[in-house]
């Protein structure tokens, strides 16, 4: 991929792209950033940490025990749906078409791209407006359309925010999740003349009425879709500004990026996840718009665009389709718990992922999408605490992928040499009960030799990166089996 | 009830007291116990660093290992996780294990389970008693450091309840007690700027509960909080909740710095 053609906004601290850094990536120094910058550790935290406990809270309340059945369910709808993708397919492109829709098909983001361009070409459209769509970011359409002159506008308020503020969002429900309002009051000042006020009404206010007139003139709009029902063509998107409505209503021409696994059965299936999808992502009980969308406009109707076309983007996901260890990824309906939910996304937030998704889910796709040697670190940056996979809807085994993606990095030799080999002696020493005594007798002393009081500040080798951060309490001077001798004779 | 004590390699090397301590209490309430002395590591560092081979033959070897024993108790809930969660995974398509493995793992139990969910224990009516002054009485604030792999057990508060039935012990719960000390094995090696600033969260919320001892009932875990409120001067004990009832118990003295639990 052409990056610097493809991706030209947004830089972040360390002077490359954002979302799109080049390959291959390296995590430290960004997430080193951000967890030293003490302001947006207090946002993200304070927001992620009442988000995680929302959830937890508000989905016992309302599901009690079955909370886990009903998950399970979830989880295997997807999962069944992805194992039978290209009958679903299928039907939904027949149905789609049948209620007046166009169905394009998208190898790769460029496709994607290349098609919403020419419907644009031969619309003569020329303002778009956006609603918020995580495959849009994926396929980065918004740089490629205003290439062409095409006006496009975010106007999901955080990414708008973002838009004007020539940033990237860094949550996949809430993009802005790492600004604050001084962030947003600057930024209209800057981009929109407007008065300075932190007052988040006045700042919405302010918004709006930008907004509005936008919508007015808009000729093109272009939505992602949280689901697509076979049983109906049918396309579902969650809002909670309503801005989607007015994007896929208003305008002449309706554009829906969608990723080929949003797909379920029928409108019973839908149920379930729309069950859980707005109670995982915010702890609300439904999203307040809940817009299902057939066809374009009908002869009799007053609203609606006169043309509909999806983009069914595939970029990646049928490889992940292919592999049976790693299909279960794509069960993700987009709600966000992982990361509210992962210690760390706390601490790095979104943007030290390197890559459109984020977060424990980020971290399992961004390397099966774009190549495990492009990016070594997110499997490996995880203390495997499991707390992603209690929050996940569709009951993804995210740690577990974490360590298949290990594995494979291994047994691909994309981890370095040096660490293969300390892998090995480990193993070695443990399979023993002869060198795991001895190995242990000399570890015991050698750590116990450069301990002061009970603790060791700068340890040497493996254990360096260790003491870097905190003291390593010395071992025993006797282990465990040297008590039992004595307790048993 | 006869028990086999997998007491984990962390536990042997930096923790054995807490080994001691299990066996303590475990004979204490009527199990004969015994300690397999061919046993190693479970194999989780293998695992979770991606070294699924080596991991599937030290899984094999701790079935074999604890072939006899009718049920197994370790004092460390990752442990306990690992057999529990990925043993099967490994091993359900080797004709000569799938059938021992799925034995194995419903014979092993975490410490605290065990007691709770199989013994049935009552401290209050054992008399278990922590606190300071001359009967153990004065209570003593203390906090409880949840270990992430308690998840994959489906435990929740099984050390909590314990606590409760424990005299002296004043329980201060721990904000975030959820959220992940950053252990994690390599990570904190590899990781140490994430790592690092999730632990000193963690210690912060203990910190703030103002209490004078932690229970950490993973040698993982404890090692990564203890080294971190050491390097940050904070004078707070960690124990094991197996310690904690020994010592309640009048079956091991008091440990070292008592002075700071009065
Ligand atoms: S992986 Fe699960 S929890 Fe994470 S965003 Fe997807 S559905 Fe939500």
């Amino acid at each position: 991929m052409s990056d610097h053609h493809e991706h030209p906004v947004a830089l972040s601290k360390d002077g490359q792209s954002i979302l799109f850094p080049s390959l291959p990536y390296d995590m430290h120094a960004r997430a080193e950033a951000f967890i030293a910058d003490e302001h947006i550790q207090t946002y993200v935290n304070r927001a992620t940490l009442g988000r995680d406990n929302g959830r937890k809270a508000f989905t016992k309340q309302i599901f009690g025990d079955r909370h886990n059945d009903l998950r399970l369910l979830a989880g295997r709808i997807k999962q069944h749906t992805l194992d039978n993708l290209d009958y679903y397919l299928e039907q939904f492109i027949d149905n789609a078409e049948k209620s007046g829709a166009k169905v394009h098909f998208a190898a790769d983001a460029k496709e994607a791209n290349a098609i919403c361009l020419d419907i644009a070409r031969r619309e003569k459209l020329t303002a778009c407006v956006k609603s918020k769509s995580m495959v849009t970011e994926e396929t980065h359409l918004v740089p490629e359309l205003e290439a062409i002159g095409v006006e496009a506008l975010e106007t999901d308020l955080g990414e708008f925010i973002l838009q004007i503020d020539n940033d990237a969002p860094s949550h996949i429900v809430t993009p802005m999740i790492h600004k604050d309002k001084t962030a947003v009051a600057r930024a209209f000042v800057r981009e929109l003349g407007a008065e300075y006020t932190e007052d988040p009404k006045e700042l919405t206010t302010i918004a709006r009425n930008y907004l509005r007139d936008k919508f007015r003139r808009a000729d093109l709009g272009i939505s992602g879709g949280n689901f697509l029902v076979a049983e109906t063509g049918s396309v579902v998107i969650c809002t909670n500004e309503g801005n989607g409505r007015f994007c896929t209503t208003a305008p002449r021409v309706h554009v829906a990026f969608v990723g080929i696994e949003k797909l379920v059965p029928t409108q019973m299936h839908l149920s379930v996840l729309l069950k859980l999808l707005a109670k995982h992502a915010t702890a609300q009980p439904l999203t307040v718009y809940t817009h299902i969308m057939t066809g374009p406009k009908r002869a009799a109707e007053h609203d609606g665009p006169e043309q509909m076309h999806f983009i069914l983007v595939d970029n990646g996901r049928t490889k992940i389709l292919a592999d049976p260890e790693y299909r279960e990824a794509l069960r993700c309906i987009r709600c966000g718990a992982c990361l509210n939910a992962c210690p760390v996304y706390r601490k790095t937030t979104g943007h030290a992922y390197g890559a459109v998704y984020s977060g424990p889910i980020g971290a399992v796709i961004t390397p099966l999408f774009k190549g495990l040697e492009n990016y070594k670190d997110l499997p490996n940056a995880s203390s495997l605490c499991g707390a992603c996979y209690e929050a996940c809807p569709v009951k993804i085994n995210l740690p577990e992928l974490l360590i298949k993606l290990r594995r494979d990095m291994l047994s691909g030799r994309v981890t370095k040499w040096h660490e293969r080999i300390m892998y090995k002696i480990g193993a070695i020493g443990l399979k023993s009960r002869f060198i795991y005594r001895v190995g242990g007798f000399f570890q015991r002393k050698m750590l116990r030799m450069l301990s002061k009081g009970g603790y060791i500040r700068k340890a040497p080798g493996p254990f360096k990166g260790w003491t870097i951060e905190r003291d390593l309490p010395a071992p025993a001077a006797k282990d465990f089996r040297s008590w039992w001798k004595r307790h048993k004779s | 009830m006869k028990v086999s004590l997998f007491v984990t390699c962390l536990t042997d090397t930096f923790y054995p007291r807490v080994g001691e301590a299990v066996v303590r209490v475990l004979e204490h309430l009527g199990c004969e116990v015994d300690f397999p002395a061919a046993q190693t590591c479970c194999g989780q560092p293998m695992f979770n660093t991606g070294c699924h081979a080596d991991a599937r033959d030290l899984a094999k070897r701790m079935i074999d290992v604890f072939e006899q024993s009718e049920i197994v108790v370790t004092p460390s809930g990752s442990c306990c996780a690992m057999i529990r969660d990925y043993y099967h995974e490994l091993l359900h398509d080797d004709p000569a294990y799938a059938e021992r493995c799925t034995k194995f793992v419903k014979k092993t139990y975490e410490f605290a389970e065990f007691l709770l969910n199989v013994m049935k224990v009552d401290l209050k009516r054992q008399k278990c008693k922590w606190g300071g002054g001359a009967d153990g009485n004065v209570p003593i604030k203390t906090t409880y450091h949840y270990s992430c792999h308690l998840r994959g057990l489906g435990m929740t508060n099984e050390a909590v309840r314990l606590l409760e039935q424990i005299g002296g012990i004043d329980y201060v719960p721990l904000n975030k007690t959820e959220q992940c000390c950053g252990f994690g094995g390599t990570f904190a090696v590899k990781y140490p700027e994430i790592s690092g600033s999730m632990v000193r969260d963690k210690i912060g919320c203990v910190k703030d509960t103002g209490a004078s001892v932690l229970v950490c009932n993973d040698g993982g875990c404890a090692l990564n909080i203890t080294g971190a409120m050491h390097r940050a001067g904070m004078p707070i004990t960690t124990k094991h909740i197996a310690e904690i009832i020994a010592e309640g118990l009048g079956l091991m003295p008091m440990e070292q710095r008592r002075e700071a639990r009065q």
